[in-house]
């Protein structure tokens, strides 16, 4: 096993980990569950296939993918904010109707039930290893940027407040309500760009492809203690397991579902408090009184 | 006493000849040679069918330290939200140095200089003390980046001037409570308040702690501040103010000076007489011979850690014999609720001991306390006492249902019949037992409490504010309950903020004060003015 | 608050009982997700320019109009019967249970290794109730798991439900990937024993459809739970303890004891749904055959308002929808049912808290 194939290949799994757990960073710091992840990840994958078949142009198809995610994230921010609806309930429902809709549109639009047709991304040269893909370098830089936003500006701070004692917040002034729609805006165009990277990276949508990775991603929020780097530390570890599962494929060494095993498992163990506790943002979840 | 205090402006003293008369005390007109900071005339506030505040009034100087006195529910802290923008009032007016400001908005009143310090803090404990300070108005650097060492020297800037020093950098959540509240000062007074409301600041503090906010304040008020300080502690009312408002039921029953009264007269001002029912009843005690066996309740040294750590419940010791009511008077939050959480097995208790009928139950949990004889009627029923979506039926075996079960199964006719039952003693209304207890009044909602642990064997019953938002009748109907198990041999501990109900219902007395029975005794023997000494902590415990 | 004026001393009536209350809150909601989903469909059935009453009396054709239809939606909402009353009573409880999907793939593979370890031949009288026992103890062991760690460490069970899903679905995978799987397939081989009888063997119009007794089954499990909830003691408790935790601790109930049992209970319940797929239909168990189905239950539960009664009419018209799409096909593609699902479902999820907050103020307005 080649370390530098490790690595690079660790990086390129750990992509979509990494927009979509820092957009989930974001959003849970502000008080919003974000179990959407994989809807938003979904709807930005088949919304980037969409933009860039019709236009030929990869660009096009990032800020097709964008909107595409911020439109579901408004969804989830109206129900729950506005409307107060559970955010659980509300964020199984967005992934759900993720699937629906992108398969919907993919019949409508592509007249297939399982894919797209191919449609061009970036990069392209076997010899890059996937670094000439701009998408895999805003990929890496996505976590750093969020730690700033979070920890260095009056936003993040106002996001931190409203995740911890939004009481405390509206009694300065700060419109808690104001605070956590753009936090889950937020959310769901970085967890679009998560699919966005992986449907121009496979050159097509299928039905489905993102197969769990936004519930990954949520993974890492938690067990980095919602910290946007230690999210970030987190994805890189996931990741690390996947590629090493993927190149012991044949060797039979530790049977594959028990790597696959290894986020989840990681998650409760975090939790549970076991090594060292994980205590979510107070406000996480609860409507607003 | 103190003097009147020092500062911006005249005080304009009342006039000997009106101090003297106790009747004219409330002066409704502005004093002659200044312009009050704050004029608040004729308050009224309704919350449905409460009346929070009717008339009340209040005139503070600028640059003095005033303080709001009263008990529970006198309105102090309602009086508060309305000079603070939080609610409208029905009716009156309110006046900030002669600009008319009534039913303005909280951001109104924070750009005016009013910085009210809630009682519970409003700090997020994973930000530090800067970022507390300056969220919704944080300093930037090129726009985008929050400066934070901007923020820093401003808050040590601020520190410096008022004497409130407090490093920049330190979490809240390490903060003692005493530091936690030096940070909520400054930050109201970091967003320019000149008129600072304090709502009862030293409720959660020690000693020390109290002594350090004293000269803080008096710090505040030299720099030419003005304090408005809500409480119901003579001694910071004695040793800190210059004027005393005092507030009863909504009103405003009085303004005086703080060098021209007594402790006594305050207390009694406090407290006052109000057209009651039981006004005048008095229980007279069992007779000796026909005082059942038996050891009722038994409370040893015990003490109760509260959610600040600090002991709520400071080595408390007495009994409460079959056939006895022992009646706690007190104002609310000096350790009442806690005391009666921890007997009923609802809060640890932090070192003591519990006994019902000579049975240890000081660790034991609520069920297997019922099973020794424990009855309560909770503080709260609207969270504790009741299951709002259940039935009246359902409710009324809460606590019960292993009573009303066979095999694991609910005997529903058992139910009925005993729903029935209740309700028709107790004259529930409307007398239907499928009835969500939701739709019942507050009074028939109590009813309900009283019948389940009245109903069931009992030989320790604990009554916490067992009349409070009960209407008229309900409450004669109550009380009579409460006598006619003390007829029956029942041991009863009786809490509430009424003073006069406890006058009319215990055999014996106590006040409770910062954790501790300030004193007991006979109810022939108290007087509602002695006790409002206690209650204020003019007298201590001896 | 409705007060009568009666006088001192009335006798007790249950005479004007208002279950018109009761009954307002907990319909208006689904009615209106009705509502919202018929307005959707309108929309996306006109997006590919068929005419929406033409779609949905095919839908209804396709569905109730004829037995084979019928079968397949009482199929498919004895499933969802299943993990619907597995997500409502944990949430009667104040639980989230949302480990539906892993609990019943594991009832459904420890009913088909029980068929498989019974002698063939074995009379379903015993076999069922052992199939079943199985089949509701491995769904327990995996809801126990939550229970657990939220009593014991407080974790929030919804996150550990979630998670936990895909580590049984992994742990399943492997079993029959590596050990257990006829060659070629990802399913177990045939169950000797248990073995369902179809609604088809009963009535011969059913033929083709794969409903079969777990439907029964289905139907008394709601029974036992309304009569568990309702009537027994411990779920009297259990209701107390999802309504206000603090009143229920100071009616002396362990809250504790109450989150471990109804976290458990809701893996049994879900657990046993595995006998549908397992013992009525393929007669194996197979990789994947619970996908989506956890999810689903949520659906199911929310919209069936947590009722037993009200999952098992929920369960039937997702059902309904699922089987619809495909009946409709030619017209519309299935897919439009799975957008119509998500949007029921975030309608109904918006509209009971708002609902709820129109009524009651509705209510107060009108007795004062």
């Amino acid at each position: 096993m080649n370390p530098i194939s490790f690595l690079t290949q660790m990086i390129r799994i750990a992509i979509p980990y990494l927009f979509a757990a820092s957009g989930g960073v974001v959003a849970e710091r502000a008080g919003i569950v974000s179990l959407t992840l994989e809807g938003f990840m979904l709807s930005g994958a088949f919304a980037a296939v969409l933009g860039t078949s019709y236009s030929g142009n990869p660009w096009i198809g990032v800020l097709s993918g964008m909107i595409g995610g911020l439109i579901f994230a408004l969804i989830h921010a109206v129900a729950t904010i506005r409307y107060r609806a559970d955010q659980v309930v509300v964020g199984v429902a967005i992934n759900l109707l993720a699937i629906g809709v992108t398969r919907f549109f993919l019949k409508l639009f592509f007249a297939s039930s399982s894919n797209s047709p191919r449609v061009t991304g970036f990069g392209g040269n076997i010899n890059a290893a996937g670094f000439d893909n701009p998408l895999l370098w805003l990929g890496i830089l996505v976590a750093p940027v969020v730690a700033f936003v979070v920890y260095k500006t009056p936003f993040g701070l106002r996001v931190r407040a409203s995740g911890e004692h939004p009481d405390a917040a509206e009694s300065v002034g700060v419109s808690v309500k104001r605070v956590r729609y753009l936090a889950v805006a937020i959310s769901g165009i970085l967890a679009a760009l998560g699919g966005v990277y992986l449907a121009l990276d496979q050159h097509q949508f299928t039905d489905q492809m993102t197969a769990g990775r936004g519930f990954i991603a949520i993974s890492a929020v938690i067990f980095g203690r919602w910290d946007p780097i230690r999210a970030a530390l987190a994805c890189l570890l996931f990741a690390a397991a996947e590629t090493l599962q993927i190149q012991l494929q044949g060797s039979h060494a530790i049977a594959s579902q028990f790597i696959e095993m290894i986020p989840y498992a990681l998650t409760i163990i975090a939790l549970a408090g076991v090594v060292g506790r994980a205590v979510p943002p107070a406000a996480l979840g609860k409507a607003e009184s | 006493m103190r003097d009147g205090g020092r500062g911006k402006g005249d005080e304009g003293n009342v006039p000997r000849h009106q101090a003297a008369d106790p009747a004219s005390r409330l002066s409704h007109s502005p004093s002659p040679n200044a312009h009050p900071a704050i004029h608040m005339e004729g308050i009224e506030k309704a919350f449905g069918d409460t009346f929070a505040l009717r008339g009340a009034s209040l005139e503070v100087m600028p640059g003095e330290i005033h303080a709001l006195v009263g008990e529970n529910g006198a309105g102090k802290s309602t009086l508060m939200r309305v000079l603070g923008g939080l609610i409208k009032p029905d009716a009156g007016s309110v006046t900030l140095a002669s600009r008319d400001v009534t039913g303005w908005s909280t951001g109104e009143a924070i750009a005016a200089g009013i910085g009210i310090v809630h009682q519970h803090f409003m700090l997020v404990p994973t930000l530090t003390v800067a970022e507390n300070l300056v969220l919704g108005a944080e300093p930037r650097k090129n726009g985008v980046v929050l400066d934070h060492q901007r923020a820093a020297a401003d808050v040590r800037q601020l520190s410096n001037e008022t004497g409130l020093v407090i490093e920049p950098g330190r979490l809240i959540s390490d903060l003692s409570v005493g530091e936690a509240q030096r940070v909520e000062i400054l930050k109201v007074l970091f967003r320019g308040a000149r008129i600072l409301v304090l709502d009862e600041p030293t409720a959660v503090l020690s000693p020390p702690e109290v002594k350090e906010l004293w000269a803080v304040l008096r710090r505040l008020r030299d720099k030419g501040d003005t304090i408005i300080l809500i409480t119901h502690r003579l001694d910071e009312v004695v040793d800190l103010s210059d004027t005393i408002t005092v507030m009863r039921a909504g009103q405003t029953v009085a303004r005086i000076k703080t060098a021209q009264t007594t402790p006594a007269e305050i207390a009694r001002l406090m407290v006052g007489r109000e057209v009651s029912l039981s006004a005048g009843k008095r229980v007279q005690p069992v007779a000796r011979s026909t005082r059942p066996a038996g050891k009722g309740l038994e409370v040893r040294n015990l003490s109760v850690i509260g959610s600040r750590g600090i002991r709520v419940v400071d080595d408390v010791t007495f009994d409460v014999a079959p056939g006895e009511i022992l009646g706690i008077a007190g104002v609310e939050g000096n350790g009442q609720t806690e005391l009666i959480e921890a007997l009923a097995g609802l809060r640890p208790v932090a070192a003591g001991q519990i006994f019902i009928e000579s049975v240890e139950v000081t660790r034991q949990a609520v069920a297997a306390r019922h099973s020794e004889g424990l009855s309560h009627i909770p503080e709260d029923r609207h969270r504790r006492g009741l299951l709002m979506e259940y039935t009246v039926g359902d409710n009324l075996i809460l606590g019960l249902q292993k009573h009303f079960s066979k095999n694991g199964m609910l005997e529903s006719d058992r139910i009925m019949s005993n729903a029935l039952e209740e309700i028709s003693t107790f004259d529930i209304r409307p007398p239907n037992p499928l009835l969500a207890a939701r739709a019942l009044s507050g009074g028939n909602q109590q009813k309900i409490v009283v019948a389940r642990e009245m109903g069931r064997d009992f030989s320790v019953l604990l009554a916490s504010q067992p009349t409070r938002g009960v209407d008229v009748g309900a409450i004669e109907f109550i009380h009579q309950q409460l006598l006619d198990a003390r007829a029956k041999g029942k041991a009863i501990l009786l809490v509430s903020a009424e003073l006069n109900e406890v006058l009319a219902l215990s055999d014996r007395i106590t006040v409770m004060y910062r954790g501790k029975f300030a004193v007991v005794m006979p109810t022939s023997e108290a007087t509602e003015e002695s006790l409002g000494e206690y209650m204020i902590g003019a007298k201590k415990a001896s | 608050m409705s007060v009568t004026t009666q006088p001192i001393g009335a006798r007790p009536t249950t005479a004007g009982t208002p279950w018109r209350d009761r009954a307002e809150e907990a319909l208006i909601p689904p009615l209106v997700a009705l509502l919202v989903a018929l307005i959707c469909g309108d929309l996306l059935i006109l997006s590919y320019g068929q005419s929406p009453g033409a779609v949905y009396r095919l839908l209804l054709e396709g569905t109730w109009g004829n037995a084979y239809g019928f079968g397949q939606v009482l199929y498919k909402a004895t499933t969802l019967a299943f993990t619907g009353l597995a997500v409502s009573f944990g949430l009667r409880a104040g639980l989230f249970n949302i480990g539906g999907e892993s609990q019943l793939a594991a009832g459904g593979f420890a009913a088909a290794l029980t068929g498989l370890a019974l002698p063939p031949g074995t009379p379903l009288i015993f076999a069922l109730p052992l199939c079943m026992i199985a089949a509701g103890l491995a769904g327990g062991v995996v809801g126990s798991v939550p229970a657990y760690l939220k009593t014991r460490f407080g974790a929030h069970e919804v996150i550990v439900t979630i998670m936990l899903n895909f580590i049984v679905l992994a742990l399943l995978n492997w079993f029959i990937a590596g050990h257990l799987h006829v060659p070629e397939t990802l399913h177990t081989p045939e169950i000797h024993a248990g073995v369902l009888p179809r609604l088809a063997d009963i009535n011969s119009t059913f033929h083709g459809s794969a409903a079969n007794l777990a439907l029964i089954v289905a139907v008394l499990v709601a029974v036992a739970v309304w009569f568990y909830l309702f009537r027994a003691r411990a779920g009297y408790e259990l209701r107390a303890v999802g309504l206000q935790p603090d009143a229920a601790e100071y009616g002396g109930i362990s809250v504790r004891r109450v989150w471990m049992r109804a976290l458990t209970l809701s893996g049994v319940i879900a657990g046993i749904g595995g006998i549908n797929y397992v013992l009525g239909y393929k007669h194996y168990y197979e990789d994947g055959f619970a996908s989506g189905a956890g999810f689903l239950g949520i659906a199911v539960a929310l919209v069936g308002r947590n009722h037993p009664f009200g999952v098992l009419l929920a369960a039937f018209f997702f059902a309904t929808l699922s089987q619809g799409g495909l009946a409709i096909h030619a017209f519309v593609p299935k897919q439009m049912m799975d957008v119509l699902q998500g949007v029921v479902i975030i309608a109904v999820a918006m509209s009971v808290p708002e609902v709820t907050r129109v009524l009651r103020s509705a209510r107060r307005r009108s007795d004062a």
